[in-house]
């Protein structure tokens, strides 16, 4: 496990708080996840507080829980999570996004250990979470199964899983391909591959071959007119998360 | 409500806050109180002393305040501290008048019995909502107070820190400005107005009557502007008179006798005899909207982001709706780990309020025109509008609904 730097290059201070600033800019490049992350936060909190019994109106509700999120990128899973008081570590494959994560972390006044590293390499070395968060990530790893394996390795018993991805049918193409893509150019061409999309039982089948057990699944879904996302019960047919568990 | 928790931290000698209030006449308050209760830390600069803001003595000036209101009021522990010395407004009397004449006749008449939520509003004296805030904020550990006067504002990633007179600094993450319609913190953001004069001014005091008034609330549409006449307890009311720039300045300078000799006329005699009690007091009536309601690490409420004509006593009840609007957008950011004073936490609130600032002005400004009118065609057609709308339940307990706030999207404190 290659560890980050604690220290970043003066030189490239500058450059990686410009990139900083682009992570964070509401309405940049990443505007789709700032747009989804009320949605993804109320999801991700409310799971967390169900499972382990915390009050979301008590200071710091997840105070003593370690939690890994996987492809943390600017860290805008992190941060709410470091700030709900949760002792937080982000991974991210692409190793220029861990001193951008940092150095947003440090004007925050957040302490967040960013590392650049993969889920495999982590539970290879041994590395245990309470909550382990995989949103977006699994339609873009070369093997599912593998990876959700050591996913659930670094879970300790009753550990809790949040896995969030796209489903696979031809409204998830024209959304997430046709629109996120090439209309609305939220995101670059080729971002995704509709092939790897995965529909809901096909991740359930998965979560349990790697050994989770399956608790939940809800759908976001975006809304064109008022511009905002919402959890959804029923309608799973584009965007959607899972909950499971490692078992006892 | 950092990674240290919903507790102040340091920064050098610099205390950091959750958020910075300007301003700590009513909607300040209100707020302060709010967010404490939330758990946020809260410190409340204005440059008035206390005892300055106490205003003791009874000087007339008093708050329409709808049920909505009255609602978040009680939530924030206020409402108990004044409910003895609050008018329930049972009923609303509209009509078009005209002075020397009597009432139209076609009127509009609001029964609280037509909603389920009991009174639909009450008068309040300013003195008594002013005292049970500082008193409130007081008892509050959550508020600090701070006697003094800003004179700079700064904006970096990590916070926002105000100077003020005295060379104390201090230090929060989200400031909010309630310093009213001259708001020096929206001025500081670069923050530009836009308004219009209404050619009008208000006059406004307390008249002491012979007969009782019913818990009703009066309102007479008059050809110089309209005339409110507000229940408050005991056999006083609050009035609201609005006339033009010249007159009001001529009436202004009147003797009391003389200023109540133009006054009588206006309301008629149906509750005796009358004299004045209190002060008088004179507002020159100008709509003034703030550009924007946030800004980087800003968010502006109550007159500070809209001064509206005060032609339905929509003021404070504006403001109060800010706070809570605020206060649900702070507090659901929080909970699920936001950074609360991020641009994408504020615009939400700034897009909530605007649509119904803009259509409140929009409204108010509409009915001024069609009321404050001579014109004989208008004047017919509100006539057979106030008799349509008095005519049909329906339409009269949207209006009443309407009156008393529980229209548009109500913030928790409100619901």
């Amino acid at each position: 496990m290659q560890a980050a730097p604690n220290t970043v290059d003066p030189g490239e201070v500058a450059k990686f708080e410009a990139m900083a600033a682009e992570w964070w800019d509401p309405t940049g490049k990443f505007k789709p996840l700032h747009l989804m992350n009320p949605c993804r936060l109320d999801y991700i909190t409310r799971q967390i507080a169900g499972e382990f019994d915390r009050d979301l109106d008590a200071p710091k509700p997840f105070a003593g829980l370690r939690l890994l999120d996987i492809g943390c990128g600017g860290g805008l899973l992190s941060e709410p999570m470091a700030r709900l008081g949760a002792t937080v570590v982000g991974a991210d494959a692409a190793a220029r996004n861990i001193p951008v994560a940092q150095i947003h972390a440090e004007q925050s006044g957040l302490h967040i250990e960013y590392l650049h590293t993969t889920a495999e390499a982590m539970a290879e070395a041994g590395e245990t979470f309470d909550v382990v968060l995989n949103m977006e990530v699994v339609e873009h790893v070369a093997d599912p199964l593998a990876y959700l394996t050591a996913c659930r390795q670094l879970l300790k018993p009753g550990g809790l899983h949040v896995c969030s991805t796209i489903n696979r049918n031809p409204k998830s193409f024209a959304m997430a391909i046709v629109g996120a893509e090439y209309v609305m150019r939220w995101l670059p061409k080729g971002t995704h591959e509709w092939n790897k999309f995965i529909k809901p039982d096909e991740l359930f089948d998965l979560l349990e071959q790697a050994g989770l057990r399956p608790v939940d699944k809800k759908g976001f879904v975006f809304n064109p007119i008022s511009w905002r996302w919402s959890i959804s019960e029923r309608d799973l047919s584009v965007n959607y998360v899972t909950a499971s568990l490692r078992p006892v | 409500m950092d990674n240290t928790g919903r507790m102040t931290t340091f920064r050098g000698m610099e205390e950091t806050r959750d958020i910075l209030i300007v301003g700590g006449g009513l909607n300040g308050p209100a707020l302060a109180l709010a967010l404490a209760r939330k758990g946020f830390s809260v410190t409340v600069v204005d440059a008035l002393p206390e005892m300055v803001r106490k205003n003791a003595a009874f000087d007339g000036r008093a708050y329409a305040l709808a049920l909505a209101s009255q609602r978040l009021l009680t939530r924030i522990g206020i409402w108990e501290r004044v409910v003895e010395n609050s008018q329930p407004m049972h009923e609303i009397k509209a009509s078009d008048g005209r002075a020397g004449e009597g009432p139209a006749p076609f009127f509009l008449h609001f029964q609280s019995a037509e909603i389920e939520e009991g009174p639909m509003g009450h008068m309040l004296e300013d003195r008594y909502l002013r005292r049970a805030f500082l008193d409130a904020m007081r008892e509050e550990p959550g508020i600090r107070q701070v006697e003094d006067r800003v004179i700079a504002q700064d904006v970096d990633p990590s916070g926002v820190s105000l100077r003020l007179e005295s060379g104390q600094t201090l230090r929060g993450r989200l400031l909010v400005g309630c310093d009213g319609r001259d708001s020096g913190t929206a001025r500081r953001a670069g923050i530009r107005r836009t308004g219009w004069d209404y050619g009008q001014t208000a006059l406004v005091c307390a008249i002491e009557h012979e007969k009782p008034h019913h818990g009703i609330a009066h309102q007479f549409f008059m050809p110089p502007g309209p005339l409110a006449i507000l229940p408050l307890p005991g056999n006083v009311s609050s009035i609201v008179w609005s006339e033009t720039h010249d007159s009001a300045a001529a009436i202004n300078t009147l003797s009391d006798k003389d200023y109540l000799d133009i006054l009588r006329p206006r309301f008629g005699d149906f509750l005796g005899r009358i004299s004045l009690k209190g002060k008088r007091f004179a507002y020159p009536l100008k709509l003034t909207i703030a550009n924007r309601f946030v800004g980087e690490r800003l968010a502006l409420i109550g007159d500070a982001a809209h001064g509206l004509h005060p032609i339905a006593g929509q003021g404070l009840n504006a403001g109060l709706r800010d706070v809570g609007a605020l206060v649900d957008v702070l507090g659901h950011a929080a909970r699920r780990g936001e950074d609360f004073a991020s641009p994408l936490v504020l615009d939400r609130y700034q897009e909530w309020r605007r649509f119904d600032v803009a259509t409140l002005a929009m409204a108010t400004d509409v009915t001024n025109k069609l009321f404050s009118n001579d014109n004989p065609v208008l004047r017919m057609t509100r006539d057979l509008g106030m008799g349509v709308v008095n005519a049909m339940p329906g339409l009269r307990r949207g209006f009443l609904r309407e009156a008393a706030g529980l229209t548009g999207e109500l913030p928790e404190l409100m619901r």
